[in-house]
């Protein structure tokens, strides 16, 4: 599935959930769900900093895709740190490089991703991004 | 209790508004204060039909807007008890007036291997400016500890002086956890041995009366915005003998006597610290918040704010697995907490969806939150515009946030 379709999916997901307590009991069942970081790999390089919560980030590029795991000490953190991953994960550099991301908007969860905020979320993404061109350049350089 | 809660809430336009559906309910009152509609009309008046810098021309407006510029300056040194006017500078805010002190008073008395004492509860504010004096100066950072309830351990303070000690700095009131520091016990056991003492009243200010000259420091600083006055203004208050011996900490207009390209004097006492066109209309509204707090009077306000910091402790006590941070016997209605193994950031986020806004995180203490252990904490703080009824939906949105979490 594309970028764009996985988007599609969680917006019609959470179009479900009309009140502000559904979304954030279904975050909640979503960081369950996230592809957990290897404890060893819950180390500082990996640590993504925010005021308010942390993120830990880790991947690794199979076949010409690029595999994430993360964590959060925050469980709402997680849960979109867990979207985030739902979107990108399992994708090639190039397209998780070009991909727009408009699903956060969608289902009412920008307050999440702003920089204000300061709960690693941000950085996650463009951690994840940096990782995208890494991979690329690479692969490209192989 | 006879305190007339209902009537303050309407002084205060903000108080009445609904976030996100729910009544708003504001216990935000350490990081700001929301402002009384005299101060909101004051300035709005100022703004429209008063404007003109201050200090500078022969027009009618500047000479009013100057004579009122100076009265609020009258207003600030009666309220904190100061000897005279000349030892209040307006600042743009705590944070500014610490800065300004580590700034002169480094210039004029810090030299290499001098040493600047600060407590471990201390704001960041009142940490990271001493920081930077020492890394200037190559001098050194010395910290009085703090014990498991949050309180000062004043008995390891004179251990912590010698003759090499220039200043000490202290809050009165810790912002992260609300204990109430000894600081006139501090100051004197300081001046023991000559070292001056800075007071950051940044806390303190709204919740007591202060009196600089009995309380006998040597500095004294507070912020405007958290005590119900406008954001971007703040007080320096110092000993007169002090502030003549400091240079100026920034250069600029105001603060001079004559330029010339080969040699500048600089103005006398308060403006002397004051460069650049101040924050006039600021300052007025600062003295308008200050003169609505007199009218309340401290020991109303005061009364009704410790009946609302006892509610609060037994209210909170029910919770359960609630853990507190700073439990000192002396304390202001600052609370820091976790619940269980519940993240404050979700907690917070839950709270806000029910209108309450409290404050997650580290408070700008790391240091305490390091002491504790922990990477933040949840932080009610309230005060006399607060309500028990408020208190009791508190608790409910707590126990909602542990059945979401657990």
């Amino acid at each position: 599935m594309s970028i764009k379709e996985n988007q599609d999916i969680i917006v019609e997901e959470f179009s479900l959930l009309d009140e502000w307590m559904d979304k954030y009991n279904y975050l909640i069942d979503l960081g369950k769900t996230i592809p957990l970081i290897d404890p060893a790999n819950r180390k500082e390089e990996n640590l993504i900093r925010g005021c308010q919560s942390r993120v830990w980030l880790d991947a690794s590029f199979e076949q010409g895709q690029i595999r994430y795991k993360a964590d959060s000490d925050a469980i709402i953190t997680k849960g979109i740190a867990a979207l985030l991953i739902r979107v990108l994960d399992d994708h090639s550099p190039e397209e998780i490089l070009q991909a727009e991301l408009f699903f956060i908007d969608a289902i009412g969860l920008r307050e999440h991703l702003s920089p204000t905020r300061s709960n690693g979320l941000v950085s996650m993404l463009k951690q994840m991004k940096l990782y995208a061109l890494a991979f690329k350049t690479k692969e490209e350089s192989q | 209790m006879s305190f007339p809660v209902q009537d303050i809430r309407r002084d205060f336009p903000l108080l009445s508004q609904k976030v996100h559906g729910k009544d708003l309910i504001y216990f935000d009152n350490a990081a700001t204060t929301q402002k009384p509609e005299v101060v909101i009309n004051r300035m709005n008046d100022l703004l429209r039909v008063g404007n003109s810098s201050i200090h500078r021309s022969v027009n009618y407006l500047s000479d009013q807007m100057t004579r009122d510029y100076e009265a609020a300056r009258d207003v600030v040194k009666n309220f904190i008890g100061a000897e005279n006017s000349k030892e209040i500078i307006f600042t743009s805010g705590a944070t500014g007036s610490i800065n300004t002190i580590a700034f002169s008073f480094g210039e004029a008395f810090v030299s290499s291997g001098d040493e600047i004492i600060v407590s471990e509860l201390e704001h960041h504010s009142n940490i990271v400016p001493w920081q930077m004096l020492c890394e200037r100066k190559g001098a050194s950072l010395k910290v009085l500890p703090m014990d498991e309830n949050g309180e000062l351990r004043l008995d390891l303070l004179p251990s912590l002086i010698n003759d090499k000690t220039r200043l000490l700095s202290v809050s009165q009131v810790s912002n992260s956890m609300g204990t109430i520091n000894p600081v006139e016990e501090i100051i004197e056991l300081a001046h023991s041995y000559d070292v001056p003492v800075l007071v950051d009243g940044a806390q303190s200010v709204q919740h007591s009366a202060v009196d600089v000259k009995k309380m006998d420091c040597d500095f004294f600083v507070f912020s405007g915005h958290k005590i119900y006055g406008p954001t971007g203004i703040g007080v320096l208050y110092g000993k007169e003998k002090w502030l003549d011996r400091l240079p100026p900490y920034q250069g600029g207009g105001d603060m001079i006597d004559r330029v010339s390209f080969e040699k500048t004097t600089f103005n006398e006492l308060p403006f002397k610290f004051e460069a650049g066109t101040t924050n006039y209309i600021g300052v007025i509204g600062l003295a308008e918040s200050i003169k609505y707090i007199n009218n309340i009077g401290f020991e109303a306000l005061k009364e009704y704010e410790f009946f609302l910091r006892d509610y609060t402790l037994e209210a909170l006590k029910s919770v359960p697995g609630i853990t507190f941070y700073g439990t000192a016997k002396e304390k202001v209605a600052i609370f820091s907490f976790l619940m269980n193994q519940i993240h404050p950031y979700d907690a917070g986020l839950v709270l806000d969806k029910l209108g309450i806004a409290i404050r997650t995180g580290t408070h700008c203490t790391m240091p305490v939150m390091e002491h504790f252990g922990i990477e933040g904490t949840i932080r009610a703080s309230l005060c006399f515009y607060n309500t028990k009824e408020e208190i009791d939906r508190f608790v409910e949105g707590l126990l909602l946030v542990q059945e979401m979490f657990t």
